[in-house]
């Protein structure tokens, strides 16, 4: 539903809005055994909804969010219009993925800090947060709990599953857990697996965490405190590889936030002001514990692990259509990492297409308004029917 | 694909339908430097054909993907290693070749990812060419429309150029068509024909 707010000259910036939406509590009571053989005997998930899900059921899309994300894709809330979805520019009437034309879903995910049940929910057993005792979790995990979700919703088939990087691995698990239950999959600056140097960016991540003394080996709920100081650089490093080199030169370079140097080890460049700035507000919402379970996922997931290592076997079991999209800038998963995608949908004859966008925004480009990308992604989903 | 998309295509392109006779239906096909995916779709109405572009320019891979055609985003020049040797009936370089850089070892690839390879280009030996040099200017025309100064055409050649390419580097010709305009040409090939179509595989 678009905006109305009475004023024709602003009906053109909101119409592409999907205006006001409302987010969803789906409980689920079947035990999910984790690949750890963890066993969760219950468990909520958040998820929001856009556009109309047709007659029988087949134009739903189902967006897989990374790191930090959640269920709010798109829209606005009634009481706190300022909170926008994390995708609306890619999300709504008319836009690259078209709520006009399809039925999208965004989901927090099993573990998330978003309201799906995670490491800060209260375990019924107990009455208590689930805190270090939640199951580390994995991609097969989170796509067994989204194809619950998919069966909640009525869908059997989705027209597509769409993720950026970590979200990208979860489409690209949607194609191998379930060949027949997706038609395309679009992995956008993603990977079919972490490299080295991008498990050893998370390891860091996570000792920053681990060690910070207000972690109370991951139980600091019932201590009343956050390891604020260990997420805060756990971000703030994160922070530094989703941008580039060129982007960060042009946005700050050497600039200082006084006129002169002032020889100490208070905040001096504009960098390190920005970086504080992004950890503050970043651990002021974003749960410790989900955090280390996310980065967690990242580097467990390898398709190809149970096939020798071999991604030409791993792949060899899915059957979708397959939109790989990178960004020249994006050195934490690079477009050499998104052919590591390609190469095996070629080996085994699928349909797939390849876009390498230029842009300057390194990993963060995948959520940025850039016209080449969003025509790409509009004339793909275009013919998807 | 509507019939009047086909003829259309095929009115513009000429070298379309003679490629298009040389390709059994349901082969693989690789066309590298597919611009906008025309000639692939042509393909895939007309012999049901499946495979790949390989293209360069982002208006391109929109348009290819708009086709509903499979495109790969890649710089042909830095060879073809996505793909796997033997991997494809056909690979096809139509109105490209002129424009790569690493020529020989573009064909090279050709042959080792295709079992047959398929190129067209403009006849720089054709006479219109050979008159405006004549003259004393560079050939600007429809099959090649491009001042000297903005051209993306490095390697031009003419019919026995790439023959005698062909023989040197082991590469055995087995199909020629020659046209100027649509129609075939037969007498004086050289000189009477501005597009040619050439069907190779490796020698022995």
């Amino acid at each position: 539903m678009a905006k109305l707010n009475g004023f024709s000259f602003g009906v053109f910036l909101v119409t592409s809005s999907v205006g006001i939406v409302q987010a969803q509590r789906a409980l689920f009571d079947t035990p999910l055994t984790f690949r750890s053989g963890a066993i969760l005997p219950r468990y909520e998930l958040m998820y929001e909804t856009y556009g109309t899900l047709n007659a029988d059921n087949s134009n739903a899309i189902l967006i897989c969010h990374a790191l930090s994300g959640h269920h709010h894709v798109a829209g606005y809330y009634a009481d706190d219009e300022n909170n926008v979805g994390w995708w609306d520019n890619m999300v709504g009437p008319g836009k690259p993925m078209d709520t006009d034309k399809f039925f999208i879903i965004g989901l927090n995910n099993l573990g998330g800090c978003h309201g799906s049940t995670g490491p800060s929910s209260i375990n019924p057993e107990t009455g208590k947060p689930y805190g270090a005792s939640f199951p580390v979790i994995t991609v097969e995990d989170w796509v067994e709990s989204q194809a619950r979700l998919a069966d909640y919703l009525g869908i059997k088939q989705f027209a597509a599953v769409i993720g950026g990087s970590l979200g990208g691995m979860q489409a690209l698990q949607w194609s191998l857990a379930y060949p027949d239950r997706v038609r395309h999959v679009l992995a956008i600056a993603s990977a079919p697996r972490l490299t080295a140097q991008n498990i050893a960016f998370n390891d860091v991540a996570r000792n920053a965490i681990l060690t910070d003394p207000d972690f109370h080996g991951g139980d600091y709920y019932q201590h009343g405190v956050v390891p604020t100081r260990g997420l805060r650089l756990a971000r703030m490093l994160g922070h530094i590889t989703y941008l580039s080199d060129d982007a960060m030169a042009d946005k700050f370079g050497r600039k200082l936030r006084t006129e002169q140097y002032n020889y100490g080890y208070e905040v001096e460049f504009q960098i390190e002001s920005y970086l504080r700035y992004q950890g503050d507000k970043f651990a002021a919402y974003f749960d410790a514990n989900t955090y280390l379970l996310m980065t967690k996922a990242l580097d467990y997931f390898d398709p190809a692990h149970e096939c020798g290592g071999d991604l030409n076997r791993a792949f060899a079991k899915a059957r979708s259509d397959f939109l790989v999209i990178s960004f020249t800038t994006d050195w934490r998963f690079s477009p050499q990492r998104s052919r590591e995608i390609v190469r095996p949908l070629l080996h085994n004859k699928r349909q797939v297409s390849y876009a390498e966008i230029t842009s300057n925004h390194g990993h963060d480009s995948f959520l940025m308004e850039h016209p080449h990308y969003f025509d790409v992604v509009r004339a793909y989903l275009g013919n998807v029917r | 694909m509507i019939n009047k998309e086909i003829v259309r295509l095929a009115a513009e392109r000429p070298d379309f339908e003679a490629i298009a006779a040389w390709i059994p239906k349901g082969a693989s096909v690789l066309d590298l430097g597919c611009g906008d995916g025309s000639l692939l779709r042509y393909l895939k109405e007309t012999r049901a054909i499946r495979g790949y572009g390989v293209e360069i320019s982002d208006i391109d891979i929109v348009s290819c993907i708009a086709n509903g055609v499979n495109v790969i985003q890649n710089d042909l020049d830095a060879g073809l290693s996505d793909f796997e040797d033997g991997a494809f009936d056909f690979v096809i370089l139509s109105q490209t070749l002129q424009a790569t850089r690493h020529t020989e070892a573009l064909i090279q690839e050709m042959l080792r990812v295709g079992r047959e390879g398929v190129v067209s280009f403009p006849n720089f030996g054709y006479w219109k060419s050979r008159l405006n040099v004549l003259m004393g200017n560079m050939p600007v025309s429809s099959e090649l429309p491009y001042q000297w100064y903005d051209t993306p055409n490095v390697h031009l050649c003419t019919l026995n150029d790439f023959e005698s390419f062909c023989r040197k580097y082991c590469v055995s010709v087995t199909a020629r068509s020659v046209m100027t305009g649509g129609g075939e040409v037969g007498f004086l090939p050289n000189l009477l024909g501005s597009t040619a179509v050439y069907r190779f595989q490796r020698g022995v």
